[in-house]
């Protein structure tokens, strides 16, 4: 296995690259999309909940995959947007983490007690600032622990882009074990690269959550 | 007393101990053939082949049954093989999946548009050549790319399947194309369709049983390197690869082989079948 990484390390270290990159920049758009739809979920105004629902339960109950390959192979027939396979995955997996971030964070402003919304608007604040400075600071502390896991799950989705040649770990890995024929020590090199992304992310989290309470 | 109980029992084991080693010694030298006495023994034989390659191997969407050349062969192979109630069973390989699934088991051999190469001959081994296929070119009728030399730009991407020797012919031809794979044939279609490459590089069999399915589609710049199919067996399985070398050469001599070659290609349009027969 050591003699395999030596001989293909570039081939790895590229998709490693990928696959932070992929991971980086869905976890920073799924998590603003998912906390904006989160917070329309629970506004008064009926019409806007409806829209944050329909969002959130279409992108939640759509397998990844499919969400992928219309950004991959539909919109580029269909119209003049042409998206290289980094792209369409790093796309479908931003939306499709959203709705799932958006559920999680939206189970933790739910969460925080009625009175603290009530206590806050009695004091003068509007409802947006009530929800500013009272409500979000009390939610992500609550969500921290589920949001950990949507991150891990985001980070192991990010191999989605090997189904779309984005080049990432997934891909390299495929190409590795096709070349050498050395098939399971190359996915168990993909999986240790792996958990050196979720394991201390992990860790991190359930830090969090302790110094949180 | 004791002495004497015990010789006879030492006498024992050491008889054993040798019956052992000699038995595990015959095993040893079985186990070339270990393959072929398992398929003469089950009167099946269990074919890796491809699922989705149109006129090769593929699973019929309208009737659900596998249909294509290498599923004829593969048949007409088993028959001679292990007789004329002998049974042939299918299983899907990929590019990627076949050498993997010869070695643990899972299928006795693969004949699946495998290309014979110095390197695959490191894990499997090979039969005579049934098939003289050579890498092509796949680009949409309205594309500008009329051969290989086309491709040698910055910028062209070429797709390619997984585990396939194409990446490797692209590489050597048209170094400064990007290579873009895929799992299967159909993804590399529909990224081809879509536009997320200028070129599908693969073997022309394949690409000609694609051409046939999808009219804005076509072959150019004739085969750009020779690619000849072999059957290949789990590596040591000696025994199986010379009773499939053996079927191979009757199959060519009673005119059995010529049949299926004309059945599968004689009306491919551009496809010379004098060109890809042994």
């Amino acid at each position: 296995m050591i003699s395999l990484f030596a001989a293909n390390w570039s081939t790895f270290l590229l998709g490693f690259w990928n696959t932070i990159l992929c991971s980086l920049i869905s976890l920073f758009f799924s998590l603003i999309i998912g906390s904006g739809f989160a917070i329309l979920e629970t506004v008064p105004n009926k019409f806007w909940r409806g829209v944050a629902k329909v969002y959130v339960e279409i992108f939640r109950n759509i397998p990844l995959l499919v969400v992928t390959m219309v950004f991959y192979l539909v919109l580029p027939t269909y119209t003049p947007l042409k998206l290289t396979g980094f792209q369409a995955g790093t796309i479908g997996l931003s939306i499709y983490s959203s709705a799932f971030i958006a559920e999680t964070v939206r189970s933790g402003i739910q969460s925080v007690g009625v009175g603290q919304m009530e206590g806050a608007r009695s004091n003068g604040m509007t409802y947006w600032q009530a929800m500013r400075y009272v409500i979000l600071p009390q939610a992500f502390k609550i969500v921290i622990p589920p949001l950990g896991n949507q991150f891990v799950n985001l980070i192991k989705n990010s191999s989605i882009l090997a189904f779309v040649a984005g080049f990432d770990l997934m891909y390299q890995g495929d190409i590795v074990a096709s070349n050498t024929f050395q098939t399971i020590p190359s996915y168990v090199l993909v999986g240790i690269f792996y958990l050196i992304l979720t394991l201390p992310l992990s860790y991190y989290m359930q830090y969090l959550e302790k110094k949180g309470v | 007393m004791f002495k004497k109980k015990i010789l006879p029992k030492l006498a024992l084991v050491m008889t054993a101990l040798v019956a052992l080693t000699l038995s595990a010694c015959s095993i040893e030298t079985d186990v070339s053939s270990k393959v072929y006495n398992h398929v003469k023994a089950s009167k099946t034989i269990t074919w890796g082949v491809k699922y989705d390659t149109s006129l090769f191997g593929i699973k019929s969407v309208k009737t659900n049954k596998l249909e294509g050349f290498e599923i004829d062969l593969a048949r007409l192979l088993t028959k001679k093989i292990v007789g004329k109630n002998g049974k042939a069973k299918f299983i899907e390989v990929t590019a990627q999946t076949k050498i993997p699934q010869l070695k643990n088991n899972n299928i006795d051999a693969v004949l699946a548009c495998m290309t014979i190469t110095d390197e695959r001959k490191k894990s499997v081994d090979f039969s005579t050549p049934y098939f003289k296929a050579g890498t092509s070119l796949l680009t949409k009728t309205s594309s500008k790319i009329k051969s290989i030399k086309d491709l040698n730009k910055k910028g062209k991407v070429v797709i390619v399947a997984k585990g396939t020797t194409a990446a490797e012919d692209i590489a050597r031809l048209a170094p400064k194309a990007k290579i873009r794979q895929f799992n299967d044939y159909g993804s590399c279609t529909n990224a081809l369709l879509a536009g997320q490459g200028d070129a599908f590089a693969t073997d022309n069999g394949i690409l000609a049983g694609i051409a046939a399915q999808h009219k804005n589609l076509h072959l150019v710049g004739g085969t750009i390197a020779v690619e000849p199919y072999g059957i290949a067996v789990n590596k040591g399985q000696t025994g199986m690869r010379d009773a499939i070398n053996q079927a191979l050469k009757d199959a060519k001599k009673d005119g059995s082989y010529h049949r299926l070659i004309k059945k599968w290609f004689g009306k491919i349009p551009g496809f010379s079948i004098k060109e890809a027969e042994y």
